[in-house]
């Protein structure tokens, strides 16, 4: 599937995916990647070496940072699949280098958690 | 009616591309510098992901990221590096901090979390920043002309500014308005744009009590069903506490960044007594508190002399945190609200606020009362406490004798 590129790189792993939109500030530890969120429906997971898949970024300007973290904490998911990129999510991207693109919605819905994926935020492609 | 389905999103981008100037080209590949290449780098990801035909000029930023707390390790160690060299080019000011740092030995925190929080501090200084330490830039700096480009991180003030101060900003996180301030520019997309201000949504208020708490029910139930921009009818009673609970709010949930008041076209929701139960019984976790915290946002002078003109001579049951920022503690002085605050048992402090606070523990403390929305959310994410939302006017009553 052909998708548009915000960050630009290329990652390879299995797909999580996530119904409601993410705060990365107060839903995701930090320090250990983990949705803390108890009331999100991802509660829990581990977002470390997954290609995250999620609506967008909702809340706390702040959240750029915690993706900052998040890499700086080795619990950074490989990239990022969004249906809309928000400004948070797309700066917390590009200043930790964590690939980022945004599928048309037939597309976005046809990811599977699990799924193996590669993708190629150079050509703009999901393979 | 599920409100957590993104049902009224409506995705207007355009097609057209982000075009730099030779200037910009360059610093985006380095022959400014490191700093201005990240940067630029920032700038060219938000506009790729709103749809930016250009960059334009700023001229203010206010910036999130100052709390240790939140921006932890990482945050500290990037700000460090970064102040090295880096200079902020217009004027820039700055979100509240961890703690107030003349009652900061009362609190238990260690060392090293007063360590790096004051690194942070001087980082943000050494570049240039004022140090208001604020999430309230709206209530304590003079408003610039009606239509000025902004680029504001903070969510409820980039929400106020939009639609209170009629300035424009998007809903810009703590990169791109750190992006902002060092090169003075921002992508022009969304809210920066006059065709994208209008709400394709009206939430109508129709609970009651229409009072703080309920806009700011209202406003995090706006969050998550709006786009970047809602109308807000039957607003009656909307006063500046409830505008900053309402900011705040809808900042919290969503990524809308901007109200209007009165009917606009388009879709129309009913905000009633329905709605509001189902936005409270997500936030509001206990029956009562341990503590109350008042602030978040923190409370100007005029909240602070309504609530120092509500408490005569009542004095509050439990211990009481109230955040103000740093600018209004000799006007609060002079005009007797310290005395008076003080005096009912309430525990004023500058340059910090509830949301994401290193002050509220949870080996001491089970659950918080507040009137804070938005502090309800990071109280119950952040800080792992309950929660039990309450009007200042319930507050009041209840929890002062």
């Amino acid at each position: 599937m052909n998708v548009k590129v915000i960050v630009r790189g290329r990652a390879e792993g299995a797909v999580l995916c996530a119904r409601h939109p993410i705060n990365f500030l107060g839903g995701i530890d930090k320090k250990t990647g983990r949705v803390r969120d108890e009331k999100h429906d991802l509660f829990g997971k581990f977002l470390g070496d997954k290609i995250l898949v999620f609506p967008n970024g909702v809340g706390s300007s702040v959240g750029a940072y915690t993706i900052y973290s998040l890499m700086y904490n080795k619990a950074a998911p490989l990239a990022m699949v969004c249906l809309h990129a928000d400004i948070t999510t797309a700066s917390g991207c590009a200043i930790s280098n964590i690939p980022l693109v945004v599928a048309e919605r037939k597309d976005y819905e046809s990811l599977r958690d699990g799924q193996k994926i590669v993708v190629d935020a150079l050509e703009g492609k999901i393979l | 009616m599920s409100y957590a389905a993104h049902k009224y999103y409506i995705c207007s981008k355009k097609g057209t591309a982000l075009e730099l100037t030779k200037e910009e080209e360059a610093a985006l590949d380095g022959k400014q510098g490191e700093t201005l290449a990240m940067a630029y780098r920032i700038l060219v990801a938000i506009g790729k992901a709103t749809g930016a035909d250009k960059l334009i000029p700023v001229e203010w930023a206010h910036l999130s990221g100052v709390n240790y707390n939140t921006i932890g390790d990482a945050g500290e160690q990037f700000l460090s590096h970064l102040s090295q060299d880096a200079k902020f080019k217009i004027k820039t000011t700055v979100n509240p901090m961890g703690f107030d740092s003349d009652s900061v030995s009362r609190f238990g925190l260690d060392e090293e979390f007063i360590q790096k929080q004051q690194s942070i501090r001087k980082s943000y200084e050494k570049m240039g920043a004022i140090p208001s330490f604020s999430c309230i830039p709206y209530e304590i700096f003079e408003m610039p002309k009606g239509g000025t480009q902004v680029s504001f991180a903070e969510s409820n003030a980039a929400i106020y500014a939009n639609s209170v101060s009629s300035l424009k900003t998007n809903k810009e996180s703590a990169f791109s308005a750190l992006a902002s301030a060092l090169t003075g520019k921002s992508p022009h997309s969304d809210l920066r744009e006059e065709e994208n201000r209008k709400p394709k949504l009206t939430i109508r208020m129709k609970a009651e009590p229409a009072d703080e708490l309920a806009y700011g029910l209202l406003g995090y139930f706006a969050g998550k069903v709006a786009d970047s921009s809602v109308a807000i009818s039957g607003s009656k009673g909307l006063d500046r506490r409830s505008c900053k609970s309402l900011c705040a709010g809808m900042g919290t949930s969503g990524s809308c960044g901007m109200f209007t008041l009165g009917e606009g076209e388009g879709e129309k929701v009913d905000f009633d007594r329905k709605e509001l139960a189902s936005v409270r019984d997500e936030l509001n976790t206990a029956e009562s508190g341990d503590i109350i915290t008042l602030g978040s946002p923190q409370l100007g002078l005029e909240e602070i002399s309504d609530l120092a003109s509500r408490l005569k001579g009542r004095s509050f049951r439990k211990r009481c945190m109230i955040f103000c920022p740093r600018a209004i503690q000799g006007q609060m002085r002079d005009l007797g609200y310290t005395k008076e605050l003080t005096r009912a048992g309430g525990e004023i402090l500058y340059d910090c606020c509830t949301c994401l606070t290193p002050l509220v523990d949870k080996e001491d403390v089970d659950s918080v009362i507040t009137n804070s929305v938005k502090g309800a959310y990071y109280l119950r994410t952040s800080n792992g406490v309950g929660v039990s939302l309450k009007s200042l006017k319930q507050i009041v009553e209840e929890e002062t004798a």
